[in-house]
């Protein structure tokens, strides 16, 4: 996963250390699923498995790390700032790009996202150089925690607040907004939402450019928490985010959210208890759930 | 003349379906397109909303043309449609299925969701479930509220009076013509002869996807040669 603090430390108690392998877990899985629900919002509405949302992700890091910089180092100036430039991005992308491979088979908007991949890791990397840039500090939450005896990083307790609190603002958005139910009606039937008047093509764009901004929104508040950033930070975390909605079921966040917790859960255990098997246990899960209920825990099936 | 369509060929990939068909409607009218299974009137329907945009020919609404114009933008226009298979939004309550036609269309007018409830009852009784959960004939209504919620001018029914009891046909006659008074036009697409010549002014009847007879439904339905010939199976 490489996204955790170092959790290598001795463990004088079982429970204490139990608490603490579950926080860095519910921590980490907060992160893949700020990248995840914005995976899925636009898998579930333009049935576009998008390869370039890690991209999202490591620009949302390199433009927050950059706009706070030069803002006299306020950091949420920068997380404000940074998403909101990326999604400039998502929207070019999506109106000159990808609406263009929507009729085609998934292979081609595969290859079109991967190349979107491609570009921008070498983009930051002529622009900020290949060598990782350091992370500064948040004012306010640069401590720590104690928590049963033990100290636990105030920005990852914050980080677990930031995750559902996002869930709950996408849930309320979705049902209780008349665009949220414009979305959900279009996403079910793309022609009928047309015949009554909705304009699926802007309704697209607005939904990606909403997705972007999700997926920007983790990097730059991965940007305390990884300790350093490099241009292939967002491969690693589109693997996890991938992982996550194939286990929660593509197209669902209540599945996003909880495969992400699971996943994050599972990495942090793992990392703790049997480092050697670390990366090798997600993928044994996702593998598990694709023998056994192929369409994910939350899933419709075919 | 509020809609006019003039020879056009509609596809589907390379099937050719509808072959210079030409029809008009007028203001206030209610017409019927009459023919047997796959003659192409789902397809004529689907090519005045803009769902399946003929290739060629025109298509005027209000002196407007729509050919070439997406299926929000004739919506937006004034015509609303009600699909064979009804399409009503699986995940969105009874309730919101009808809000949603009303929210997202730029004219106002008669409809409102307390009248179309009035119209169906059963819709308000059932007004928090979801649409997937309704029962066929509730869908029904609800498809054929939405469409009244747009307040439309030009209403297109797809196969109205299909899979209902002959007693509920009757009710739905009853309800076309309340929906008629409220100075609207429709277009419907129906296979019952019956329904049609009680609710409709004028027929035209499709065969092959060209338009092989048309006329008054009185005449229509006196004509016993071309109801043997297109018509009957």
């Amino acid at each position: 996963m490489g996204l955790g603090p170092s959790q290598a430390q001795r463990a004088p108690d079982m429970l204490e250390s139990i608490v603490h392998v579950c926080l860095a877990g519910l921590s980490i899985g907060m992160f893949i699923w700020l990248v995840a629900s914005g995976l899925t919002l636009i898998f579930g509405v333009l049935k576009v498995l998008n390869f370039a949302h890690g991209t999202f992700y490591m620009l949302g890091a390199y433009l927050c790390y950059w706009i706070l910089a030069r803002m006299g180092d306020n950091f949420w100036l920068g997380l404000i700032l940074g998403p909101l430039a990326v999604c400039a991005v998502g929207f070019l992308i999506e109106r000159f790009f990808l609406r263009h491979v929507y009729h085609l088979a998934l292979p081609y908007q595969l290859l079109l996202t991967f190349a979107f991949v491609l570009i921008f890791d070498d983009a930051v990397k002529i622009i900020w150089g290949a060598g990782s840039l350091g992370s500064p500090t948040v004012p306010g939450l640069s401590g720590s925690f104690p928590i049963l005896g033990r100290n636990f990083p105030s920005y990852s307790l914050f980080i677990i607040a930031v995750g559902p609190l996002v869930a709950l603002a996408m849930w309320a958005f979705l049902e209780r907004t008349w665009w949220g139910r414009i979305i959900r009606a279009s996403s079910s039937d793309r022609e009928m939402a047309a015949a009554i008047g909705v304009r699926v093509p802007a309704l697209y764009t607005s939904v990606f450019v909403l997705g972007t901004w999700l997926g920007a929104l983790g990097g730059g508040l991965a940007v305390p928490y990884v300790g350093l950033l490099t241009p292939g930070m967002g491969e690693v975390i589109i693997i996890d985010a991938f992982v996550v909605a194939v286990i929660g079921g593509l197209g669902s966040l209540k599945g996003a959210f909880f495969g992400a917790l699971i996943i994050g859960l599972l990495s942090s255990f793992g990392t703790r208890f049997i480092p050697t098997f670390d990366m090798f246990l997600t993928f044994i899960l996702m593998a598990g759930v694709l023998l056994w209920r192929p369409q994910g825990f939350f899933g419709e099936a075919k | 003349m509020i809609l006019a369509a003039k020879d056009i060929n509609t596809f589907y990939g390379a099937s050719h379906i509808l072959q210079d068909v030409s029809f008009e409607v007028e203001k206030g009218e209610v017409v019927a397109l009459l023919g047997r299974n796959g003659v192409g009137k789902t397809t004529t329907l689907r090519s005045v909303m803009g769902l399946t945009p003929p290739r060629t020919g025109s298509i005027m609404f209000k002196e407007k043309e729509l050919t070439g114009k997406p299926a929000y933008a004739i919506s937006w226009l004034g015509i609303a449609y009600m699909p064979d298979d009804l399409r009503i939004f699986p995940d969105l309550t009874c309730e919101e299925n009808l809000e949603i036609a009303r929210r997202l269309s730029r004219n106002a007018g008669y409809w409102s969701r307390e009248r179309v409830e009035d119209l169906f009852p059963v819709l308000h009784a059932r007004k928090k479930q979801k649409g997937a959960n309704l029962s066929g004939g509730e869908k029904k209504m609800l498809s054929l509220g939405r469409a009244l919620m747009a307040n439309p001018e030009l209403i297109l029914l797809d196969e109205p009076s299909e899979g209902l009891a002959p007693l509920i046909v009757k009710n739905l006659a009853e309800v076309i013509k309340k929906i008629r008074e409220q100075n609207m036009t429709l277009l419907l697409a129906d296979q019952n002869l019956k329904f049609c010549r009680k609710v409709s002014d004028r027929g035209y009847i499709l065969e092959k996807g060209r338009i092989a007879h048309s006329g008054t439904m009185a005449d229509i339905w006196k004509d016993e040669d071309v109801i043997k010939k297109y018509l009957v199976l």
